[in-house]
C-alpha cells in the first residue's frame, strides 16, 4: 500500500528542516537558531489536497514556503513532479517554476498597487512564455473568467477590487502558467465569512476542472475539513499527525489533535452545553527553546515520563495513519515487533 | 427581560455617518436595542456591518469628525450618553464602562509595565493610593489567572504571549467593578486553543462579577457559546434579534440563514459543496430606502427595493427586519 501512495505522490517531502539562525552580542555571534520547521516529511498525491493546520507560530507557512523553495532550506528532501528540487541550483529552480505556484494570505500586500489586474495577471506569462500580444491578452480573458473576475474590470487596480475579488486575482496569476501543484497559504484567512465560501468553491472547482494538487495551509479546522482529503496537523515545527480527513475528525489520535478539536467553538448552543472539551494551559513554547523530549509535553493532557526524556518518532500506526505520540508508539511496537528508541 | 428589571444601557435609533471626500458613509442606521443586568449580548456581522463603530459610538470613542453620531440616545444610569459632557463622559468610560479589544498588543501602551497600566484606572477613577492600587492591581491579575501576578506587575506588555496580553486587558476593563463591559471581537487575534482559554475565563468572571456584557464578534460559533441574547447586524442596521438557542434553532431573516448554512463544523455532517451567500456586502453611501440584503437575497419581494423592512417580532424576544415570512414562505403583511 505504501508503495503504490508513493508511486502517485506529485510532491514528496522527506525530514524537511528550516532553522532560522539568531545572532546576538555584539560580535553577532551565531547562539541558537528558531526551528521553525524540524524534520517534517509527507506525501501528496496528483489531484489531492493536503491541509496543513496549526496554530499560528507553529511553523505552517514557513513549511509552505519552504516546499516551493523559496527559502534556502536547512535539510531534507522535496520532489516535486520527479526534480528533487531541495539542491536544484537557482536557473533550474526558474525553469521549474511555472509547475508550482503559491496563492497568498493577503491579497491586499501580495498585489503591485501600481499594477492593473491586466498586468499582474500578464507578469508570469511575460516571463516564462513568448507569447504574442494578442495570445497573451486572450490568455489573461481565460484566465479571469476561470477566476470569476469581469473582463471588463482588466485594467483596473487592485485598490478597485474587493478583498474576495482580489483573491480571485491572486488565483488568475498563480494559475497563469498551468501550475500542477499550488500552495495556499491562507488564502481565506482574511476574509469574511460569506465570502470565504465563495473562494473555497471556486478553489475546488478549479481543482477539478484543471487537476490540481494543493497544500492548503490554514488554522480554520472547519474550513480544512470541507476542502482537505488528508490533514496534518503541526505543532512546533512537527507534524505531529497525519491522516486522512474523515479518520482525523472523527477519531484524533494525538492529544494535541484531540484539544485542536474540542476548542473550536461550533455553532450550535446546545452542543456547547454537552460537548466535553479539552482546555489546553498554558501556551506554545518558543521554537528557539522546544522542551527536551516531546515538544507538546508541557501543555499534554496525557504527559507521561517517557514524554519529558524521548522525542516520539512519527509512527504509520494504523494504513494511513501516522502519529507521533509515545501513547501509539508501543501499539507499533507489538503489532511490528520494532524496537521503541 | 422575564423578571422586568430596568435596562443598564438602552440605545434607540441610533445614527451614527462619516463624512470623507467621497461623500457621506451611513455606517450605523437607526440601531435601537437594550441590554439587561448580567445578561451576555453578542453582536454578530461582518467587517464593515457596523457592529464596532455601533460601540464606539455609545460612548463618545469615535473621532469627531469624521464620525458624527446624528441621531439616537444612549441611557445609561438615567442619563444620556450622547448629551452629556466631555468629562462626565470620561468618568463613566474605564470606570462604569470597560472595553477590551481586538488586538491586545496595540491597545496596550508598550513603554509602561502591564502594573502601572493597570493601576491608572485604579488610582484615576477610585482616587486609590499607590499601594492600594497595587495591591488590586495584583489581585485583578490573579482574577484573570495569571501565574506569579505580583512579579508579573513590573513586566512590560511584549514580555506576555497573545493570550496572557488579552488577559490584562480584561483585568484592566475590569479594575473599577464596570456594570458594563464591551468587548469588541477579543478573541479573534488569538488561536482556537488560546481562545478557549479566554472564553472559559469570562464565563467564570461573569459568575464571579455578575455585569452585562456585549461580545462583538464575527464568530456565529463563539457566540453559541456563550451569549444570551444575540444582534445580527448588517449593512448598518439590526436585521435580527434572539434569544441564542432561537436564533441558532429558528432563524427567521434570510441573511442569517444563509449566514448559518455557509460555515463548514468540525463535528457532525460535512457538505459536499459549501452553501455560499452570493455578491458583496453593500457600500453604505447614502440612507437606506430599501432593504440592505435585498441584492443577495433569495426571498426578495418587489417592496423590498422600495421601503427598508422595519423590525417586527417573529416569537417571544425574537424580531426580525424582512418582510418575507419564514413560517409561510410569503410576503409579511406589515
Amino acid at each position: 500500500m505504501f508503495d503504490l501512495r508513493t508511486d502517485m505522490a506529485l510532491v514528496k517531502v522527506h525530514d524537511l528542516k528550516m532553522h532560522f539562525p539568531i545572532y546576538t552580542g555584539v560580535l553577532r555571534r551565531h547562539t541558537g537558531d528558531v526551528k521553525a520547521v524540524d524534520g517534517v516529511s509527507f506525501d501528496i498525491i496528483e489531484g489531492e489536497t493536503l491541509g496543513l493546520v496549526g496554530e499560528s507560530g507553529c511553523g505552517k507557512s514557513t513549511c509552505g514556503r519552504a516546499v516551493l523553495r523559496l527559502y534556502d532550506i536547512t535539510s531534507g528532501s522535496i520532489v516535486i513532479d520527479g526534480d528533487d528540487i531541495s539542491t536544484m541550483s537557482q536557473d533550474d529552480l526558474r525553469r521549474k517554476r511555472p509547475t508550482m505556484q503559491m496563492v497568498f494570505q493577503d491579497p491586499q500586500a501580495s498585489l503591485n498597487p501600481r499594477m492593473t489586474v491586466a498586468g499582474i495577471i500578464g507578469e508570469p506569462l511575460d516571463e516564462h512564455t513568448k507569447l504574442t500580444k494578442s495570445e497573451r491578452e486572450a490568455r489573461i480573458y481565460e484566465l479571469m473568467d476561470q477566476v470569476g473576475l469581469n473582463r471588463d474590470f482588466a485594467n483596473r487596480y487592485p485598490h478597485e477590487f474587493s478583498g474576495g475579488q482580489r483573491q480571485r486575482i491572486g488565483i488568475a496569476r498563480a494559475l497563469a502558467l498551468n501550475p500542477k501543484f499550488i500552495v495556499c497559504d491562507e488564502p481565506i484567512a482574511a476574509l469574511d465569512v460569506s465570502i470565504q465560501a465563495q473562494v473555497v468553491n471556486l478553489l475546488e472547482d478549479l481543482q477539478e476542472r484543471l487537476g490540481l494538487t494543493y497544500l492548503f495551509i490554514s488554522h480554520d479546522l472547519s474550513m480544512v475539513r470541507h476542502i482537505a482529503d488528508r490533514v496534518a496537523v503541526m505543532y512546533l515545527g512537527k507534524i505531529v499527525e497525519l491522516a486522512s480527513r474523515d479518520d482525523l475528525y472523527s477519531d484524533p489520535l494525538h492529544p494535541y489533535t484531540k484539544a485542536l478539536l474540542s476548542a473550536v467553538p461550533e455553532p450550535d448552543p446546545t452542543l456547547h452545553d454537552t460537548a466535553e472539551r479539552v482546555i489546553l494551559t498554558g501556551d506554545v513554547p518558543s521554537p528557539s527553546n522546544p522542551p527536551k523530549g516531546c515538544n507538546f509535553c508541557t501543555r499534554c493532557p496525557a504527559v507521561m515520563d517517557i514524554c519529558h526524556r524521548v522525542d516520539p518518532e512519527f509512527l504509520t500506526v494504523r494504513p494511513g495513519r501516522q502519529v507521533a505520540c509515545h501513547h501509539y508508539s508501543e501499539t507499533k511496537n507489538t503489532n511490528v515487533d520494532q524496537p521503541v528508541t | 427581560m422575564p423578571d422586568g428589571a430596568l435596562p443598564v444601557l438602552d440605545v434607540k435609533d441610533l445614527k451614527t455617518v462619516f463624512r470623507t471626500r467621497q461623500g457621506e458613509v451611513h455606517a450605523v442606521n437607526s440601531v435601537s436595542f437594550d441590554l439587561r443586568p448580567g445578561e451576555l449580548l453578542g453582536v454578530v456581522g461582518e467587517s464593515g456591518s457596523g457592529k464596532s463603530v455601533t460601540m464606539m459610538s455609545l460612548i463618545g470613542l469615535l473621532p469627531t469628525p469624521p464620525a458624527e453620531v446624528r441621531n439616537g440616545q444612549v441611557l445609561f444610569g438615567g442619563k444620556d450618553l450622547l448629551k452629556t459632557d466631555d468629562d462626565t463622559l470620561r468618568a463613566i468610560r474605564g470606570a462604569r464602562i470597560g472595553f477590551v479589544f481586538q488586538d491586545p498588543m496595540t491597545s496596550l501602551n508598550p513603554v509602561f509595565s502591564v502594573g502601572y497600566q493597570l493601576m491608572e484606572p485604579l488610582r484615576k477613577h477610585m482616587g486609590m493610593n499607590k499601594a492600594a492600587a497595587r495591591k488590586r492591581a495584583q489581585e485583578l491579575l490573579e482574577l484573570v489567572g495569571i501565574p506569579d501576578a505580583g512579579r508579573r506587575l513590573k513586566d512590560y506588555p511584549h514580555q506576555f504571549s497573545g493570550g496572557m496580553r488579552q488577559r490584562v486587558m480584561i483585568a484592566i476593563a475590569l479594575a473599577c467593578d464596570p456594570q458594563v463591559l464591551i468587548a469588541d471581537e477579543p478573541t479573534t487575534a488569538l488561536d482556537v486553543t488560546i481562545q478557549a482559554q479566554i472564553l472559559e475565563l469570562v464565563k467564570d468572571l461573569r459568575q464571579k462579577l455578575g455585569m452585562a456584557i456585549v461580545w462583538i464578534t464575527h464568530d456565529l460559533g463563539v457566540i453559541a457559546g456563550i451569549a444570551d441574547r444575540v444582534i445580527v447586524m448588517y449593512g448598518g442596521q439590526i436585521v435580527e434579534h434572539a434569544p441564542v438557542r432561537d436564533l441558532f434553532a429558528n432563524p427567521q431573516h434570510p441573511y442569517t440563514r444563509a449566514l448559518l448554512e455557509t460555515i463548514p463544523k468540525v463535528h457532525g455532517a460535512r457538505d459536499d459543496r459549501l452553501r455560499v451567500i452570493e455578491g458583496q456586502p453593500p457600500i453604505l453611501g447614502a440612507a437606506p430606502e430599501a432593504c440592505p440584503f435585498r441584492a443577495r437575497c433569495t426571498h426578495r419581494f418587489e417592496r423590498c427595493d422600495r421601503e427598508n423592512p422595519p423590525r417586527v417580532p417573529v416569537g417571544p424576544d425574537h424580531d426580525a427586519a424582512c418582510f418575507w415570512d419564514a413560517g409561510t414562505g410569503g410576503e409579511r403583511d406589515v
